[in-house]
């Protein structure tokens, strides 16, 4: 006989109570918990995706629009900058460096980019086989493309217009794998790299190679000639030179050219905002949630007591002590919060891990059930003090019973 | 183990109740017998500690209960005394076993499991020693109370009219256990009654009036 056997039993007795107090707390932590586990990983991923760029120009349109096409590859292009255009910005002292984006094709949902290797290493990506591409239509795949789709080594694929699956299939071009990054948790893992050249080839664009004795090449895609007026690409990533630089670019190229440009920081702080609105309702959902199983749990300690002051009077005449017996109530109270705060927190993973494991999509933004954040143990904690104030006003009845009258009162 | 001299209580806004001294040694048995009201059940509670505030002197096993601070007195109660009341109220939620066992950690004493074995043996509770306690009979659960009441061997055995919604047969055979057991553990046995019939089993009595 022990504490913990008395307290399981006193449980026991009562399965139906016991169950719906430990479920509706369960069902509220776990709102609590899918919601941050969506949260942290979403944010976590929008931070290290928009890392080191500072500045995105696109062709004029919305900017959040720019920001979740060219860092995010979840929206379509605003459109086509000129490439002299994004030449010339490319040269600005603010900036200290300008990484080109052409986008137009995909492989069964996956972006295809046209980009130089530094837009991969931004995100610190190294090949896990293969090597970079270096001729037009060669690719090199993100982790999980090439998980998700089976792609290995020099195998073969054309394209399909568009971002979504059944575009218009660009036929006559074979991109061919020579190479595969290794996972890194960021945006590059869903996508396909190749060069500029190969996505304007896809399009049907002539590609003349620059006769260097006469013209100056691109600073942006060396292969051509600069100033260009017949090449158009779709975005150009910006790192400033200096923090001047977030002061006057944005303002330069919004005033002064055709171009739009789009800061991340702000875009992101923006949807963050807006998603917000709906965190909030959810959050308050889950408090009320919580704030009912609490009611409910004092509510069932308290009817219970009623029923168990004989029992708790027979108690202290086999020598329990005042302590003993508020112990005894407190722990039944902390029992079922932390089962039902265990509970929760297992259903909240188990429902995020079969969200991520059944939506594509979310897979993709590379958020997982089993992850684990700090914020656990002090929802746990929580629970812990949940319980305790819940047992609180019976275990004080409880401490304040007249034995003697309880005893006499038959 | 059990004197009483000069005590006297009051109920808050109640009459003073005065109660005739008497002792009680290692072993024997004495009936406190009087009508509903004249202060059986209290002066019971004041000798289990459960009421406290007293006047004159009331020593259990050599101990002035006035003495001692709440703690003590529950561990008193837990290691010397053992009660018996008339509705045997058992833990509903635990088993004829745990009820039993209950006592030990209540009273933080350690289990004497032969003790317990042999209890329940006697008591003819084996069979049923895993039946929760809402399942056996009103005979049974008497015996359970009784089994509760000496498990951790008190020197002093406190019963409330123990017998009195008894028929003949049912408080002879209820007297006679209690009546054993006190005997097997050496224990001192008190009961307040108004149970005449128990007069023809224990000789000695106090009158309460």
């Amino acid at each position: 006989m022990n504490i913990l056997v008395l307290v399981w039993s006193y449980l026991k007795a009562r399965p139906l109570n016991t169950l719906l107090n430990t479920l509706l707390l369960a069902l509220g932590i776990a709102v609590i918990m899918v919601l941050l586990l969506f949260t942290r990983q979403l944010q976590d991923k929008i931070q290290s995706n928009a890392r080191g760029i500072d500045l995105v120009v696109g062709a004029k349109g919305s900017p959040l629009q720019i920001i979740l096409c060219n860092i995010f590859h979840i929206d379509f292009p605003t459109g086509n900058i000129p490439l002299y255009e994004a030449e010339k910005l490319a040269r600005n002292r603010l900036v200290k460096t300008a990484i080109p984006l052409a986008l137009g094709d995909s492989y069964e949902g996956y972006r295809i980019i046209g980009c130089p290797k530094e837009y991969p290493e931004l995100y610190q990506a190294g090949l896990a086989e293969g090597r970079w591409y270096q001729k037009d239509f060669e690719v090199v795949i993100g982790a999980t493309v090439a998980r998700m789709r089976g792609l290995k080594m020099g195998d073969h694929f054309t394209s399909a217009h568009g971002l979504s699956q059944g575009g218009h299939e660009h036929e006559e071009h074979h991109f061919t794998v020579t190479g595969i990054l290794k996972p890194g948790g960021t945006v590059i893992d869903n996508l396909i790299f190749t060069s500029i050249e190969s996505v304007w080839k896809v399009h049907d664009l002539p590609v003349q190679p620059v006769d260097t004795s006469r013209q100056q090449a691109s600073n942006l895609v060396p292969s051509v000639a600069a100033g260009d007026s017949t090449k158009e690409i779709t975005s150009l990533l910006i790192q400033y030179r200096s923090p001047m630089g977030a002061v006057q670019l944005p303002r330069q190229i919004n005033q002064q050219t055709s171009m739009q440009a789009a800061s991340p920081a702000f875009e992101t702080a923006r949807l963050f905002s807006i998603m917000g609105v709906g965190m909030d309702v959810l959050s308050a959902m889950a408090a009320v949630l919580i704030f009912i199983s609490a009611l409910s749990i004092f509510i069932a300690l308290y009817n219970s007591l009623k029923e168990r002051r004989y029992d708790l009077a027979i108690m202290r005449t086999l020598g329990a002590t005042r302590f003993k017996i508020v112990f005894t109530i407190l722990l039944e109270g902390i029992f079922l919060t932390v089962a039902g705060a265990l509970f929760g927190l297992l259903l909240g993973h188990g429902v995020v891990g079969v969200v991520a494991a059944s939506v594509e999509e979310i897979q993709k933004a590379g958020i997982s059930g089993i992850v684990f954040y700090s914020t656990e143990w002090i929802i746990l904690a929580g629970s812990l003090l949940l319980g305790l104030l819940c047992a609180l006003v019976p275990a004080i009845q409880a401490y304040r019973t007249d034995i003697s009258e309880v005893l006499g009162g038959n | 183990m059990i004197e009483v001299s000069h005590v006297s209580y009051k109920y808050r806004g109640g009459n003073l109740m005065r109660f005739p001294d008497f002792s009680l040694r290692k072993g024997e048995q004495l009936l406190l017998l009087g009508q509903s009201g004249s202060g059986k059940t209290t002066l019971l509670h004041l000798i289990g500690g459960l009421l406290r505030g007293y006047e004159g002197s009331i020593k259990v096993d050599g101990v002035e209960l006035r003495d001692l601070r709440e703690t003590e007195l529950d561990h008193l109660r837990g290691k010397k005394m053992g009660f018996v009341f008339q509705r045997n109220h058992l833990v509903q939620a635990l088993t004829v076993q745990q009820n039993i066992r209950l006592a030990a950690w209540l009273g933080g004493v350690r289990e004497d499991e032969q003790h317990i074995h042999h209890l329940m043996d006697v008591l003819q509770l084996t069979e049923k020693r895993k039946s929760p306690v809402n399942r056996i009979s009103q005979g049974q659960a008497q015996r359970v109370a009784i089994a509760r009441a000496v498990a951790n061997k008190p020197v002093v055995i406190l019963a409330d009219e123990p017998t009195s919604a008894l028929d003949d047969v049912n408080c002879n055979r209820v007297i006679r256990l209690l009546m054993d057991i006190a005997h097997e553990v050496q224990a001192a046995l008190l009961i307040a009654t108004h149970d005449h019939r128990l007069k023809n089993v224990i000789a000695n009595s106090v009158e309460l009036k």
